[in-house]
C-alpha cells in the first residue's frame, strides 16, 4: 500500500495525542499529577494540539476535505465513521478537564469524572482508527488480531514518552511516569516484533489462481497488462517495499522506537536534573522517529489482493 | 445508507462472464467508457491521453493470463469490472453514506455528491473494482449501466450494460442471478459458474464461466480421425502405386 504521509502523520501524531490524553486522564483523577496551571496548559495543550494536528493533516488526502463533515454520518457500519465521531466527542471532556485543570486548577472532583471520559474517549478512539486497518480483508497484513493491540500500545507508549518529558521539563520527578516508559516500550515493541514475524510467516491467503479461478489449470502467470501505464489502482496499492530495505527499516525502528528511548529512559530514571530532563526529551524525540518509521512500513508491507491481477503471486 | 440491505435483495442484477469464449479484443473496455463518460458516472476522466503517462479511471478492464503449461496451459482474456457483492464491504466501510447497495436489485452504486474521495472504497474492494475520478477526485465504479437496463428511451434491446451489448463474442451476459431460471442463472449452473477470491466471503453477484476443458480425443469434432491410406486400384493411379511400391 502507498505510504501517503498525510495518513503516516495522522495515525502517529494522533496515537501519541491519545496516549497522553490517556495517561493524563487518569493521572489527574488518581492523584499522581498536581493540579497547577502551566503544567496541565502543556500536557493537555500538548495532548490535543497533536490530535487536533493529526486529524487536520488525515483531511489533505481527501479528494473533497470541504465534505469531511459527512463522514460523521455512518457510524453504524463505517469505522472511519465512528473514528471521527469519537474523536470529537472526545475533544468534549477533554476540552473540560483542560478548563478545569487551567483556570481553576482542580483535576479532582467533577473534573476528574472529565479526565476519566477523556481516557475513555482516547482508547476509544485508537481503538476505531485501528479497526478502519484491521477491518479490511483484502489487506492480510492489517486484517490481523495483532494490528490492533499494536496501535493501541504504540499510541500508550508514544504518550509516556512525551508525558515524562513534558513533567521533566516542569523539574518534577515522577517515578511512575519513569517507569511506565521504561515497562511499556518492550511490551509494545515486544508485541510489534512479534506482529512482524507472524506476518512474515503465515501463508498468503489469496493467489492468482484464486483470484482468477484458474486454479484448476495449472500455475496462473500475467500474460498481459490491461494498461501500459499505472492506474489509481497501482498507485495505491502497488505499493511494494524491497525485503532487503524492509529489514533495515524494521531494524531501525527499533533502535529509534525502543533502543535509544529505553537507554534514556533509564538514565532519566537514574539521574535527576536537567541531565534527566534532557534524556527524558531525546527519549521521546526518538520514540516518535521510530514509531514514524514504523508507521510507514505498516502501510508499504501491506499487500493488497488486487496485485494478484497485475502479476504478483502473494498478498 | 452504508448498511447493506438485510437480507438477499429480490434481484440480483450482475454479469456472467464467458472465459471460454473471451478474446480479449477490448471492446467491452471502449464501449464502457464510452457509454460512462456521457453517462450516470459522467465525467470518466482521463489526464494526459495523448501524452507520455497517460491516467483515467476506467469501469472495466480486460486482463490476460496464462495457466498451466504445455499443451495443457490455456490463455484466457479475464474481464474484470464490480463483481456487486452481496457482502460489499466498500459499502459498508464508506464513513459519508456515498456508496450504497441497492435494495431492489442489489447494484451498487457512488453518489458523487456524497464523496468526499478518501478512497477507502478502494481498499476494502480485493478485486480493484474501483477507481478514483483524476478529474473530479470522487470515486467511480461500475454502476451495470443502470441508466441504460431501466431506459424507457432506448429500444428494448438495447437495455443491457454497454459491455454486455457490445461485446462480438458473447462473452458477456446480464440478468438476474437470484431467479434460478434466468438465462444467466441456467449458464452458471451449466457451465460450473465460480466466484472470484471465495475465501474472502464477499459473495459476489458476478459469475465466471471456466475455459471448457480441451478437446484432446481424435474424433471429438465428428470428422474422421486419420484419412484412410489410398488404395488405388486399376487405372493409371494403379500402375503408378505399382510402380512406385517396388
Amino acid at each position: 500500500m502507498h505510504p501517503a504521509l498525510s495518513i503516516i502523520f495522522f495515525t502517529t501524531a494522533a496515537g501519541a495525542g491519545y496516549g497522553l490524553l490517556l495517561l493524563v486522564g487518569l493521572a489527574g483523577p488518581l492523584g499522581l499529577l498536581p493540579g497547577t496551571r502551566w503544567l496541565g496548559f502543556v500536557l493537555m495543550g500538548l495532548s490535543l494540539g497533536l490530535i487536533a494536528g493529526g486529524l487536520l493533516s488525515s483531511t489533505f488526502h481527501l479528494g473533497h476535505p470541504e465534505r469531511a463533515w459527512r463522514a460523521l454520518s455512518q457510524w453504524r457500519s463505517s469505522w472511519l465513521s465512528r473514528e471521527g465521531v469519537l474523536a470529537i466527542a472526545t475533544f468534549v471532556p477533554a476540552g473540560l478537564y483542560a478548563i478545569g485543570w487551567v483556570f481553576f486548577q482542580r483535576v479532582t472532583g467533577l473534573w476528574a469524572l472529565f479526565g476519566l471520559l477523556s481516557a475513555l474517549g482516547a482508547v476509544a478512539t485508537v481503538y476505531a482508527t485501528a479497526m478502519i486497518y484491521a477491518s479490511l480483508k483484502p489487506i492480510r497484513q492489517w486484517h490481523h488480531p495483532l494490528t490492533l493491540p499494536v496501535y493501541l500500545l504504540l499510541g500508550l507508549v508514544s504518550g509516556a514518552l512525551f508525558l515524562n518529558a513534558v513533567v521533566y521539563l516542569f523539574g518534577v520527578d515522577y517515578l511512575w511516569s519513569d517507569l511506565l516508559v521504561v515497562l511499556l516500550l518492550p511490551v509494545a515493541w515486544g508485541i510489534k516484533v512479534r506482529y512482524w514475524r507472524r506476518i512474515d510467516g503465515e501463508p498468503t491467503v489469496s493467489t492468482p489462481e484464486s483470484a482468477t479461478g484458474l486454479g484448476d489449470w495449472g500455475k496462473v502467470r500475467l500474460l498481459d497488462p490491461p494498461h501500459t501505464e499505472e492506474n489509481y489502482l497501482m498507485r495505491e496499492m502497488g505499493f511494494e517495499v524491497a525485503r532487503k530495505h524492509a529489514v533495515k527499516l524494521r531494524r531501525l525502528a527499533l533502535v529509534f522506537g525502543l533502543t535509544v528511548p529505553f537507554v534514556l529512559a533509564l538514565i532519566a530514571l537514574l539521574t535527576s536534573g536537567w541531565p534527566a530532563a534532557v534524556a527524558a526529551v531525546l527519549a521521546a524525540a526518538s520514540g516518535a522517529l521510530g514509531i514514524v518509521i514504523e508507521r510507514w512500513l505498516f502501510f508499504a508491507e501491506a499487500k493488497h489482493t488486487v496485485m494478484l491481477y497485475y502479476g504478483r503471486d502473494a498478498a | 445508507m452504508t448498511t447493506l440491505p438485510a437480507g438477499p435483495t429480490p434481484k440480483r442484477l450482475g454479469l456472467v462472464i464467458d472465459l471460454d469464449t473471451c478474446v480479449g479484443c477490448q471492446a467491452c473496455v471502449v464501449s464502457c467508457k464510452e457509454w460512462n463518460t456521457g453517462g450516470y458516472p459522467a465525467p470518466l476522466s482521463d489526464q494526459n491521453p495523448y501524452a507520455a503517462e497517460p491516467m483515467g479511471a476506467w469501469l472495466n478492464r480486460v486482463h490476460s493470463f496464462e495457466a498451466g503449461d504445455g499443451a495443457d496451459g490455456r490463455t484466457v482474456h479475464f474481464p474484470k469490472s464490480c463483481l456487486h457483492c452481496e457482502n460489499a464491504a466498500c459499502v459498508t466501510v464508506c464513513p459519508t453514506g456515498a456508496s450504497y447497495k441497492r435494495e431492489e436489485d442489489g447494484i451498487v452504486l457512488v453518489d458523487e455528491e456524497l464523496c468526499m474521495g478518501c478512497g477507502l472504497c478502494a481498499w476494502a474492494c480485493p478485486y480493484g473494482a474501483r477507481e478514483m475520478d483524476p478529474l473530479g477526485d470522487v470515486m467511480k465504479k461500475c454502476t451495470l449501466c443502470v441508466d441504460r437496463i431501466y431506459n424507457d428511451n432506448i429500444p428494448e434491446e438495447d437495455r443491457v450494460p454497454a459491455c454486455v451489448k457490445t461485446c462480438p463474442a458473447h462473452a458477456r451476459h446480464f440478468g438476474d442471478l437470484a431467479d434460478p431460471n434466468s438465462e444467466v442463472s441456467q449458464l452458471v449452473a451449466e457451465r460450473g459458474g465460480m466466484d472470484l477470491m471465495p475465501e474472502l466471503g464477499y459473495r459476489p453477484t458476478n459469475k465466471y464461466l471456466p475455459p471448457r476443458p480441451r478437446k484432446t480425443e481424435p474424433g471429438c469434432t465428428g470428422a474422421p480421425a486419420a484419412l484412410e491410406p489410398a488404395k488405388p486400384e486399376g487405372g493409371f493411379l494403379g500402375w503408378l502405386d505399382q510402380v512406385l511400391s517396388r
